[in-house]
């Protein structure tokens, strides 16, 4: 077995010598210790003692050649001994033992930063909870046969890092749609980043609390001009560079640099309170179930377009607000078991069709004004009811009585550019009709033409005490068939 | 180096100064008027006669911290002092940063120090070496404690020092205790002097009760190490008169007896006696500087304080070169 | 444009500020005759004389402490410690004196001082010659510290150093002093201290590294690279003040980060680098925030495996690039 002559590393941060002068030739003998060359480096010149003893069999590096330290110079053997082949001149002799496998305690480290510590965090799963349910509240499981949209199935997301949280939850990206190529298929950042590269365009955060429960600064009765203007999309896609009428989730507070802000506590109003204590309430008492249809406004528009002025010269401000009540009181009366409480003698059917109209306080709340025998009334009258309504109880000047004794409630949660939703049924009635933002849809009409269409969903939420899944849909076509159908 | 009456005067009046802003410091801390203080009584010879040795603006001190007579006879004033005692924001030194007496003065070029005993003589050394580098015909001065003698920072400043000739004085006050630990569990050789044999400087003892002893040994060294001929250790011997700090209570560790003893020779009395023997202070002048250290010092105290605390928002500050003067 | 050594970048800094300025100074063991251990003032005492050039006496906390004295009376004292596993002595002298010179005297006094000190392992120089100090220092406001990794750097940042009016801890890696190499410009150039550097763009994740560490991380990202891996590599540079907007731009962009240090692990520099991500990028985060650091063990042994144990090196950083990459 032959051995060889490294340049050795003479000196801590020595990293290369020269070789000065050869002590002895190839093939001559040499005993171990006898000195076999001179070298230089930049601390120091030294001979170099021979290794072993035997035959020089090889000179690799001449005299004059600097080299890196741990690069063979020679091989030292029996005479007619071979020498290993393929040690490159410039190659860097290392020290025995595997080079490259990292050493244990590296590896333990690693290992104790790789293994997420317990759940994920808190602030993690909200956000993920936010992402998961980006429309508020989760649907109720219809119980009758409810036309469906088909949902992405569940699935275990596994790990959701903080920063694939926020985007999900930003550019309300449903995860259950990434694929995630991550560790055990998490969804990684850059899943989520490809997925929106090559999926549909994406919207603004969208609210945190439903709508229809703090619309806050949306105009639950904005004028229908700026709502749908002539010839431009509606008003839930805003143009690029206008302001989205969709309302932004409260930011949290700036965090100044120095230490952390307090969360901040808003003492309940009255009126947060009556809230809460209505929705929690309705929400035990009723089973709500929900059910969604929608329609074509391209009569209803026209029929606006043609008399706007015509009203505006009376002093009423028209808006799509007063169409669905026109049509939801027209419809009433053709289905009497929808304006109706529960009772444990009985279902009560109310002679009279009183409607609730919710209208946005803002951040303050919301306030449900009734529009009483809103059935007698003309689309003049409703119009001219709510313009009053609406701006009363924004002055706070209603009456206690204006409040009271409502039998069906219509909510217009489209303002805040909500397609459609599922409100919370106004107790002690029996429905809610939950009323989208009007845009323009290609939809298919008769004989298989496509058509550029303003279109509205429309949402009853119903107590299926009351009603069963055929009696409202009924009742919400009729409604439907009411606003196809308006006379131009 | 014949000292002028006047001189000599001026020499008492700082040790008087020094003496009252001291007791008057006693006296705040037991009214719970301050918090701490640290104190010098005993020691005003020693450092009174170093620093009228000296080129007072010129030369260069790094002082400890009993040097209060030390840093009066450079300039610190009685209400720097009590700026200091109330950490009130004007404070001179260090804008109330530091404790009270972790001396700093720049226009005098005296140095701030620590609190870890002997930190101060390396940068002394260092100083002395950029003196002679600059060819500069200055000295510095550093002062410290017997017990300062026992730390690895101050013998690698004297054998600095020593190796190049630095134009150092090292005048250790040997007040014969390092807080409760008497001078004999510092060293097992009589002086503090005794150490330069070894590392090849002069040592030298003197009497730290006589300010003029004092004056003219250190004024001979300081001669000495102006001429470029090196370093001079000196040990000025006293008796440190009050426990260590307004916290300590030194009848745990020694006897009334031996206090009262050294009493028969604090450096007041003796400078006093000199002086009324060489007929250079009557009656009338001694109550005369008496009255008017009283108002000085009196002084001192109502405008500390009447004065600010430092404002919480300039804590950060300076921390770097580049932050001074912000905040 | 030159192509030199870590170490000969060091030395024409060093060339240049003497030549430049003449209160710069060099002290140090060996620093004169000898032109050092590592030879990086060889030639220096030649050119500039046994004043400039100062052999120091064989005690640390001296070159320290005396520098510091130096530096207060206007000098610019380049301080050598030999290796950085003999700080220790000096310890007092830089974090209790020079660090809080500045903010002790609110800004009377300051440092303006350069510790120099080879670091770092894979040198066979076991426990005692191989150590990496950053982390004690990196902990002290008033100090700056410095870690080049590379020719341009050593010598633009050592000259910013010298001129620099605070305290600066410069650690050279060693290890690289030879292996390094890079070019230059001859003449006066300046690399600021603070601003970190990012040295290779990527968009898969993000490694933080300083001195040989960095050199081996470029190595393994070249390699990750080949794998079809995106890495980003910040080369910190100033790793006190840190540049935090350098350090979170990076993993804003990347989601992931990966800091690589040779000094243990548990309260290892690495370890701020990995709070500062989680306090301001939690949101940006994709994967948990890893160190590759040395094992808590002292120091590193003497014996080349076990050497080779110790030591981070490229191979076992790519893996734990390609391991969070796969995350």
């Amino acid at each position: 077995m032959a051995t060889k002559i490294i340049m050795p590393q003479l000196g801590e941060s020595v990293v290369e010598g020269t070789v000065t002068t050869w002590l002895k030739k190839e093939g001559d003998t040499i005993a171990e210790y006898d000195s076999l060359l001179e070298i230089n480096t930049d601390k120091v010149d030294t001979e170099i003692p021979s290794p072993a003893g035997g035959t020089i069999l090889k000179i690799l590096v001449p005299e004059g050649t600097t080299v890196r330290a741990g690069t063979v110079l020679a091989w030292i053997g029996q005479p007619g001994e071979e020498v290993p082949a393929g040690e490159p001149v410039e190659a860097l002799q290392k020290t025995p033992g595997p080079v490259g496998e990292p050493a244990e305690p590296a590896v333990d480290a690693l290992r104790q930063a790789q293994e997420p510590v317990g759940e994920p965090t808190e602030p993690a799963v909200d956000a993920l909870r936010q992402a998961q349910a980006p429309v508020g509240e989760p649907a109720e499981p219809p119980a009758e046969p409810v036309e469906t949209q088909p949902v992405a199935p569940e699935r275990d997301l596994g790990f959701i890092s903080p920063v694939v949280a926020r985007l999900a939850k930003d550019k309300q990206v449903d995860l259950n749609q990434v694929k995630g190529t991550g560790q055990g298929g998490r969804i990684t950042k850059k899943d989520v980043m490809d997925y929106l590269a090559s999926g549909p365009s994406t919207k603004e955060a969208p609210a945190e609390v439903s709508p229809w429960d703090t619309p806050g600064e949306g105009d639950l009765f904005r004028p229908t001009e700026l709502m749908f203007s002539t010839g431009k999309p509606p008003a839930v896609e805003p143009a690029e560079g206008q302001p989205p009428v969709v309302r932004q989730a409260p930011q949290p507070a700036p965090v100044p640099a120095e230490g952390k802000v307090e969360d901040r506590l808003i003492p309940h109003t009255t009126m947060r309170k009556r809230i809460a204590e209505h929705m929690v309430l309705s929400k035990h008492t009723s089973p709500h179930v929900t059910t969604v249809m929608e329609s074509d406004f391209k009569q209803v528009v026209a029929h606006y377009e043609k008399n706007k002025e015509a009203f505006a010269r009376d002093g009423v401000k028209l808006t799509y607000t007063a169409y669905f009540a026109a049509a939801a009181a027209a419809a009433l009366r053709a289905f009497p078991l929808v304006n109706s409480s529960w009772s444990d003698e009985g279902v009560v059917v109310h002679p009279q069709v009183n409607l609730s109209i919710a209208v946005s306080l803002g951040e303050e709340g919301l306030i449900v004004p009734v529009i009483p025998n809103a059935d007698g009334l003309s689309l003049l009258g409703l119009a001219r009811a709510i313009n009053d309504i609406a701006s009363r109880a924004r002055a706070h000047r209603l009456k206690p009585d204006e409040v009271r004794g409502g039998t069906f409630s219509i909510t217009n949660h489209g303002t805040s550019g909500s397609l459609f939703a599922t409100p919370v049924i106004n107790q002690p009635q029996s429905a809610i009709l939950g009323v989208g933002a009007v845009k323009k849809r290609a939809v298919v009409i008769d004989g298989d033409a496509i058509a550029v269409r303003p279109m509205v969903y429309l949402s009853l939420t119903f107590d299926h005490r009351i009603l069963d899944g055929a009696s409202a849909d009924g009742f919400l076509a009729k409604v439907v068939e009411i606003l196809d159908n308006w006379p131009a | 180096m014949e000292l002028s009456n006047d001189t000599k005067l001026e020499m008492y009046w700082m040790m008087l100064l020094s003496r009252r802003l001291d007791e008057r410091a006693w006296v705040l801390h037991r009214q719970g008027r301050i918090a701490f203080h640290i104190s010098g009584i005993g020691q005003e010879a020693a450092q009174v006669g170093a620093a009228f040795a000296l080129r007072r603006g010129e030369d260069w001190v790094t002082p400890y911290y009993r040097d209060l007579a030390l840093m009066i006879c450079l300039g610190y004033t009685p209400r720097d002092f009590l700026l200091a005692l109330t950490g009130k924001k004007a404070e001179p030194t260090s804008g109330a940063r530091q404790m009270p007496s972790h001396w700093s003065l720049r226009k005098a070029n005296a140095v701030s120090h620590s609190a870890p005993v002997a930190t101060q003589c390396p940068h002394a050394a260092g100083i002395g070496l950029a003196i002679k580098m600059r060819k500069e015909d200055k000295v510095v001065l550093t002062n410290l404690g017997e017990g300062s003698t026992s730390q690895g920072e101050w013998y690698e400043a004297v054998n600095w020092a020593a190796i190049h000739q630095l134009p150092v004085i090292f005048m250790v006050e040997n007040n014969q205790y390092a807080i409760s630990v008497p001078a004999d569990k510092q060293m097992a050789v009589p002086s503090s002097a005794d150490k330069a044999c070894g590392m090849g400087l002069r040592g030298i003892s003197v009497d730290g009760t006589d300010v003029y002893a004092v004056y003219t040994t250190v004024a001979e060294a300081v001669a000495h190490a102006r001429a470029g001929n090196g370093p001079t250790l000196i040990e000025a011997r006293m008796y440190r008169l009050t426990p260590h700090s307004s916290d300590d209570d030194d009848r745990t560790y020694r006897s009334r007896e031996e206090v009262d003893e050294a009493k028969k020779t604090d450096p007041l009395t003796v400078a006093r006696q000199t002086l009324e023997g060489e007929g250079l202070l009557t009656k009338a002048k001694l109550e005369e500087m008496e009255a008017r250290v009283k108002e000085m010092v009196d002084d001192a105290v109502q405008f500390a304080e009447k004065a600010d605390y430092p404002d919480v928002a300039d804590a950060m500050f300076p921390v770097y070169a580049e932050e001074v003067g912000r905040g | 444009m030159a192509e030199i050594t870590l170490i000969d970048a060091i030395r024409q800094a060093m060339d240049e500020e003497l030549g430049r300025d003449e209160s710069v100074f060099i002290v140090g063991e060996d620093v004169g005759k000898r032109g050092g251990v590592f030879r990086a003032t060889m030639g220096l005492f030649e050119k500039y004389g046994e004043e400039r050039v100062i052999d120091s006496p064989l005690a640390e906390l001296s070159i320290v402490g005396v520098g510091i004295g130096a530096a207060l009376y206007g000098m610019r004292p380049i301080c050598e410690i030999q290796f950085a596993d003999f700080i220790y002595p000096a310890f007092n002298q830089i974090v209790s004196e020079a660090a809080k010179m500045c903010y002790r005297s609110n800004g009377e006094w300051t440092v303006p001082m350069v510790i120099r000190a080879p670091y770092g392992g894979g040198i066979g120089g076991g426990l005692y010659h191989s150590q990496s100090v950053e982390a004690f220092f990196a902990h002290v406001p008033g100090l700056k510290v410095v870690i080049p990794s590379n020719p341009y750097d050593a010598k633009g940042l050592l000259k910013s150093a010298v001129r620099d009016p605070n305290p600066v801890i410069y650690l050279e890696p060693k290890k690289g002093y030879r292996l390094i190499r890079g070019e230059v410009p001859e003449g006066d150039f300046t690399v600021p201290i603070g601003p970190a550097n990012v040295t290779r763009k990527g968009s898969d994740l993000t490694v933080y590294a300083y001195g040989m560490m960095h050199y081996y991380t470029l190595q393994a990202a070249e390699k990750l690279a080949s794998e079809g891996v995106d890495v980003e590599v910040v080369d910190l540079r100033t790793i006190y003040p840190v540049d935090k907007q350098t350090v979170l731009e990076s993993v804003k962009k990347t989601g992931k980060a990966l800091i690589v240090h040779e000094d243990n692990l548990t309260g290892g520099y690495g370890g701020e680098i990995a709070a500062i991500i989680a306090e301001e990028a939690f949101t940006d985060l994709d994967a948990p925030v890893r160190r590759l650091c040395g094992p808590d063990v002292p120091a590193v042994p003497f014996s080349h495996p076990l050497q080779d144990w110790f030591m981070p090196n490229p191979d076992k950083i790519a893996k734990a690039m390609r391991d969070l990459a796969a995350y």
